[in-house]
């Protein structure tokens, strides 16, 4: 089974909560961090480093000045506004670059080629409750949709070889493509709120995304006593739309103390109230049918 | 009116929710009451947020369009020659079954299609990525939302149509999305000075330093906000010590502050002092770097 933990508002409590769903006790899991932007769980875990990968993320253009006569033919044609003429001289602009190639197509001297951006990374290992796949975007990088495929790939391919029933992927925040590749095809989407009204607004464009894919979504209410009208008013969203509670936790200084301790709160806290509650919330979503 | 140096800043983040747009907004709220012209554009596309803490009037709206291939059948001849051009995997062709097919998601408009075509069977049309909305606020202050439609895959179009509409602007903040991606650099890249807001814990601290590193290489200056100081731990003081990075302002961790910004109201409309100390680190940053050289 998948389930695909994402927020729409970063900084709601996504990571934490995924640490804690990977190290519920008696279950090992494949933890998948397809945060690929800011992948954090990797710090938590220290998980072993047995695999890595390059990931190309498409491509830049270069210009070989050796070659180039400036005509400007390709600024023409670049739709990205990646290309300009400065006193006679064309530059490629690396950050605004697409990657498409027509530049180097139409270029009549043939001066401009593709160069592969091979700088992010996939790796992989075992940590203390299972396994692990996380992806590294260099920055400044594109197509991280594509790494998260990559990742989730891995991650079933784990999961069948050691045998592993759960793979927990923690998403980015957004609604861009990393998400979308993050959730489709996922058997839940929990999403992670805060009652604020930025909370408010980001589920509900995250539900839309969860929604125009037809996949089972959950919601959770993360530090639902720092307002808790705003709380009721989620709820009341998630009744109208008829989506789920999954449940609600309330604010919880322990859950930056376990992480300056490196441990998720389960690990930090295994007897307490919050992490009962934790285990509740897992057992509700994966024993639904 | 003051009359103030040009100066573009863009406040941003690697780890999401540190606390971005209380920055942004309580700045953008401070510089309005020194009745200081700003401009506040909010750029995190994907989930677009400041608006929801302003009341303003609605100036203009317009659609940000991205164009994709329409083929026409009657003229095509199945070569394949489009697909090749293709570097997103956008066209999808059998040429023996003669089945041809534009995947629009994929698409990243770049035209490549329509310069391979040999039989005109390609023509263009338009379709919406999202919107650019300009609302004017007090004063001649003025807010600009970029907000990408759900289910589109990159937000860079919508904001750089956003940031555009702020060129003519002298005092602009802009509110960056997360992370240190694309939609990120695009951000930044016309900012004079970056203020990253982040918090004291591990999770903070890795994603503080894959910003930092990211603006170190495109040459940005940057200076630090710690919001909820007082929560996690002291690490991120040592490295910005020893990497020389400006501490501009701590946010203590406050659950005033907290249920404040959870109503959708600017913190520093409620806290005062925050106002004061906003105008303090805004006007070190211009008297250092104020001079816009990157507006184009």
């Amino acid at each position: 089974m998948e389930i695909a933990i994402i927020s729409g508002k970063g900084g709601t409590g996504k990571s934490s909560i995924s640490a804690a769903f990977a190290t519920l006790s008696g279950q090992p899991v494949v933890l998948a961090d397809c945060d690929v932007d800011a992948a954090n769980l990797h710090i938590l875990f220290a998980p072993t480093h047995e695999e890595d990968q390059v990931y190309i993320a498409g491509q830049t253009a270069v210009i070989d000045y050796s070659i180039c006569t400036h005509c400007g033919i390709c600024m023409d044609y670049c739709q990205f506004d990646a290309i300009h003429s400065m006193d006679g001289k064309i530059t490629i602009s690396e950050t605004s670059c697409d990657g498409c190639h027509l530049c180097a197509r139409v270029c009549p001297h043939g001066a401009i080629t593709m160069v592969d951006n091979d700088k992010s990374r996939m790796y992989s290992g075992a940590f203390r409750n299972g396994r692990m796949v996380y992806g590294r975007l260099a920055p400044g990088e594109e197509n991280s949709g594509k790494l998260v495929n990559m990742v989730r790939d891995k991650a079933k391919a784990i999961a069948k070889d050691y045998n592993l029933e759960n793979i927990i992927i923690d998403g980015p925040p957004g609604i861009g493509c990393a998400v979308i590749s993050s959730i489709t095809g996922t058997n839940h989407v929990v999403v992670v709120t805060e009652p604020t009204l930025s909370g408010l607004h980001d589920l509900k464009r995250a539900l839309e995304i969860v929604e125009k894919f037809s996949l089972k979504a959950w919601v959770i209410i993360n530090k639902y006593d720092l307002n808790d009208d705003m709380s009721r008013q989620i709820e009341q969203h998630c009744h109208d739309r008829g989506i789920p509670l999954a449940g609600k936790l309330p604010f919880n200084p322990s859950v930056v103390e376990a992480m300056v301790n490196l441990k998720s709160i389960i690990e930090w806290q295994p007897q307490s109230e919050f992490s009962r509650q934790i285990g509740a919330i897992w057992n509700t979503i994966t024993q639904s049918k | 009116m003051i009359s103030i140096k040009p100066m573009r800043i863009a406040i941003a983040s690697g780890k999401g929710g540190t606390g971005k747009t209380l920055v942004a907004t309580s700045l953008f709220y401070a510089l309005q009451r020194e009745r200081i012209e700003a401009t506040l554009v909010d750029c995190d596309a994907e989930e677009p947020n400041v608006m929801s803490f302003f009341q303003g009037q609605l100036e203009k709206s317009a659609e940000v369009m991205q164009r994709v291939p329409v083929i026409d059948e009657n003229k095509c001849t199945y070569c394949g020659k489009c697909h090749e051009y293709c570097n997103y995997k956008a066209i999808f062709i059998l040429t023996p079954m003669k089945v041809i097919k534009v995947m629009e998601d994929l698409c990243h408009g770049c035209g490549a299609c329509t310069v391979a075509c040999e039989y005109g069977a390609i023509v263009e049309k338009d379709v919406s990525l999202g919107q650019v909305n300009q609302y004017a606020v007090s004063g001649n202050s003025k807010i600009i939302e970029s907000r990408m439609n759900v289910g589109v895959y990159s937000p860079v179009r919508v904001i750089k149509a956003a940031i555009n509409e702020s060129n003519d602007r002298r005092v602009v903040i802009m509110d960056s999305p997360p992370g240190t991606s694309c939609p990120f650099i695009q951000t930044v890249a016309r900012a004079d000075f970056v203020i990253l807001v982040t918090e004291p814990t591990p999770f903070g601290l890795s994603d503080l330093k894959q910003s930092v590193e990211t603006l170190k290489t495109m040459g940005k200056s940057c200076g630090v906000i710690i919001n909820r100081a007082g929560l996690g731990n002291d690490a991120i003081y040592g490295y910005l010590h020893d990497q020389g990075i400006p501490l501009l302002l701590e946010i203590p961790f406050d659950r005033e502050i907290a249920s404040t910004y959870s109503k959708g109201k600017i913190v520093a409309a409620e806290k005062r002092h925050l106002q004061t100390l906003l105008l303090s680190v805004f006007n070190i940053i211009v008297k250092k770097y104020g001079n816009s050289h990157h507006q184009r």
